[in-house]
C-alpha cells in the first residue's frame, strides 16, 4: 500500500518523536509513504479563528499538490487532519468559488487511528509483536478534532471512539474504560491560557488517573505537547503517542535515547513492567 | 438595560452576515447542550447558548467585547452535539474574524496576539516556525517570563528549533495571503 504523507509543522519539530514512529509503524505494516512535495502549514488553528478564507487556501494548497500523486494522504495530527478535510469539503462543494474547477480528487484524508486500527492492519502488529506490553494499563485520549464534527471527520463511535482501545489491546496493554476519552485539552490556548490548559489537562489525567491508568496514549501532536506539559509537577502520567507503543512491543526494547524527547520520563512506568 | 439579551435591542447587520457565510442560527431553541458539554464554558462571560441568541436578535456589540469568543478553544463539542445542527465553532470564528476586521480590541488581546503571531511565522515562511513565533508572541504581550522552564526543556530535548524550516515556493503562500478574500 502507497499514501501520500502529509507530516505538517508539529511533526517537524515539537512532535519529532512521532513523526519517526509513524514512519516505523507504516514501515513495518507495509506502507510506503511519499510525503507531499513542498507541503506548507494548513494553518491550525490559528487560520480559522481569526479568518475563514485564509484557512481554506492554506490548506487547498496542499491538496491540490496531493492531487497528481492520487493516494489517499496520511494526516498524523488531528488539527491538521480536520483542517484537510474541510478544505477538501470546501473546494468539492463550490470549486469555482476557490478557482479550483479541476479539483476532482480520487483520494481521500485519513488520520492514523482509522486506519491502524483496521482489522487488517491490527492483525499485521499483533502478528509483529515480540514484547507484549502486559501490566501496563493506559487511559486511551482522543481529544477533539480527529472526531469532530463527525461530518467533516467521517468519525462513527465520536463520543466513545475505540481505536486507539483496540490498538493497545493488540499490543497486550490494558485499555482503561473512562470518562475524558473526547473531552478537549485546549491545547489551541495553551500558549495564551496556560492556567486554563492547567485545569482542564488536571482533569483529565485526574480521570486517567481514577480509572487506574498509569499513562495516556494519544494521537494528536498539540494533546501530547499540552498534555505532558500542563499536568501538575507531582508524579505526572506519561503520554505516549499510540504508534511508539507499537514500536515498543514490536521491537522489545526501551532505550534511553527513544524516550529523550519526552517531558515526562517514562523510564521509570516502563521498568515497572518489565522494560 | 442596553446589557440585557432581549429582541428589543436587535439589528439586521450581524444575522446578514451569518447568513451569507452560510452560518444558521435561528433553528436555536435555547436546549443549551453547547453549554453543558463546553470545556471551557466555566472561563465564559457569555454560554454558548448566550451567544447564539445574541447572533440571532443581532445584538453584535455585547459579543464583540465578550472573553468568551477569545476562549473558545474551537473543540466543536457544541457543533458535535447542537440537535438543531448550529454549527457554533463556525459561529464563534466568523465572530472573532469581525471583530478584527472592525479593528475592535479584542476581550482577550493576548489570545488575538497569539493567532497574530502564529499567522505570521507561517505568512513569512510556509511552515510555524515554533522560535521565532514565541519571541513575536512575546514582544507583542510582553510575556517575557512566562513558561520559561518549560520553554527551555522543549529546547533540551530537541523539540524547539533555533532555525526557520521554509518551503521552497514560499511566493505561493504569500500569494494565499495576499489573495484572501477576493472571491474569484
Amino acid at each position: 500500500m502507497r499514501l501520500s504523507y502529509y507530516p505538517g509543522c508539529s511533526l517537524t519539530g515539537t512532535a519529532r518523536e512521532y513523526d519517526h514512529s509513524v514512519r516505523e509503524v507504516a514501515r513495518l505494516v507495509g506502507i510506503e509513504l511519499s510525503e507531499i512535495p513542498d507541503w506548507n502549514c494548513c494553518g491550525a488553528s490559528s487560520a480559522h479563528m481569526t479568518d475563514h478564507e485564509l484557512a481554506i487556501r492554506l490548506s487547498a494548497r496542499n491538496l491540490l499538490l496531493a492531487q497528481p500523486e492520487g493516494r489517499d494522504v496520511l494526516v498524523p495530527c488531528a488539527a491538521c487532519f480536520q483542517r484537510l478535510r474541510r478544505a477538501d469539503l470546501a473546494l468539492k462543494k463550490d470549486p469555482k468559488r476557490w478557482g479550483v474547477s479541476d479539483y476532482r480528487p480520487s483520494f481521500k484524508i485519513v488520520h492514523v487511528t482509522p486506519l491502524l486500527s483496521r482489522p487488517d492492519f491490527l492483525l499485521k502488529i499483533r502478528e509483529q509483536v515480540t514484547r507484549r506490553l502486559s501490566g501496563l494499563r493506559v487511559a486511551c485520549y482522543y481529544g477533539c478534532l480527529s472526531l469532530r464534527p463527525p461530518a467533516v471527520t467521517g468519525a462513527v463511535r465520536y463520543e466513545d471512539p475505540r481505536g486507539l482501545d483496540l490498538i493497545t489491546e493488540a499490543l497486550g496493554a490494558e485499555p482503561v474504560s473512562w470518562s475524558h476519552k473526547t473531552e478537549c485539552c485546549s491545547g489551541s490556548l495553551t500558549m495564551a491560557r496556560p492556567d486554563i490548559a492547567r485545569a482542564l489537562v488536571s482533569d483529565i489525567a485526574k480521570a486517567a488517573g481514577r480509572a487506574g491508568a498509569q499513562a495516556l496514549v494519544v494521537d494528536c501532536p498539540m494533546c501530547h505537547a499540552n498534555l505532558e506539559s500542563r499536568q501538575s509537577d507531582d508524579s505526572p502520567l506519561p503520554v505516549f503517542f499510540a504508534t511508539e507503543l507499537i514500536n515498543l512491543a514490536v521491537t522489545g526494547k526501551s532505550t534511553r535515547k527513544q524516550w529523550r524527547q519526552h517531558l515526562v520520563d517514562p523510564r521509570h512506568l516502563l521498568g515497572s513492567v518489565g522494560f | 438595560m442596553s446589557e440585557a439579551i432581549s429582541p428589543k435591542q436587535s439589528s439586521a447587520h450581524l444575522p446578514a452576515a451569518l447568513k451569507q457565510a452560510g452560518l444558521d442560527v435561528e433553528a436555536c431553541y435555547q436546549c443549551g447542550r453547547c453549554s453543558a458539554g463546553c470545556p471551557v464554558s466555566a472561563c465564559f462571560d457569555l454560554l454558548p447558548m448566550q451567544v447564539v441568541r445574541l447572533c440571532v436578535y443581532g445584538q453584535e456589540d455585547l459579543l464583540q467585547r465578550s472573553q468568551t469568543i477569545w476562549l473558545c478553544a474551537a473543540c466543536e463539542t457544541c457543533t458535535t452535539r447542537c440537535p438543531n445542527g448550529i454549527d457554533i465553532a463556525g459561529v464563534m470564528d466568523l465572530l472573532r474574524r469581525r471583530v478584527l476586521a472592525q479593528k475592535l480590541k479584542p476581550g482577550q488581546p493576548r489570545v488575538a496576539a497569539f493567532h497574530k503571531s502564529f499567522l505570521r511565522s507561517v505568512r513569512r515562511w510556509g511552515r510555524t516556525y515554533e522560535a521565532g513565533m514565541l519571541g513575536a508572541y512575546k514582544l507583542r504581550t510582553g510575556d517575557f517570563f512566562g513558561d520559561l522552564k518549560l520553554g527551555l526543556a522543549m529546547l533540551s530535548r530537541g523539540k524547539l528549533r533555533m532555525l526557520p524550516r521554509r518551503i521552497r515556493r514560499r511566493r505561493e503562500v504569500k500569494k494565499i495571503f495576499k489573495q484572501k478574500g477576493k472571491i474569484e
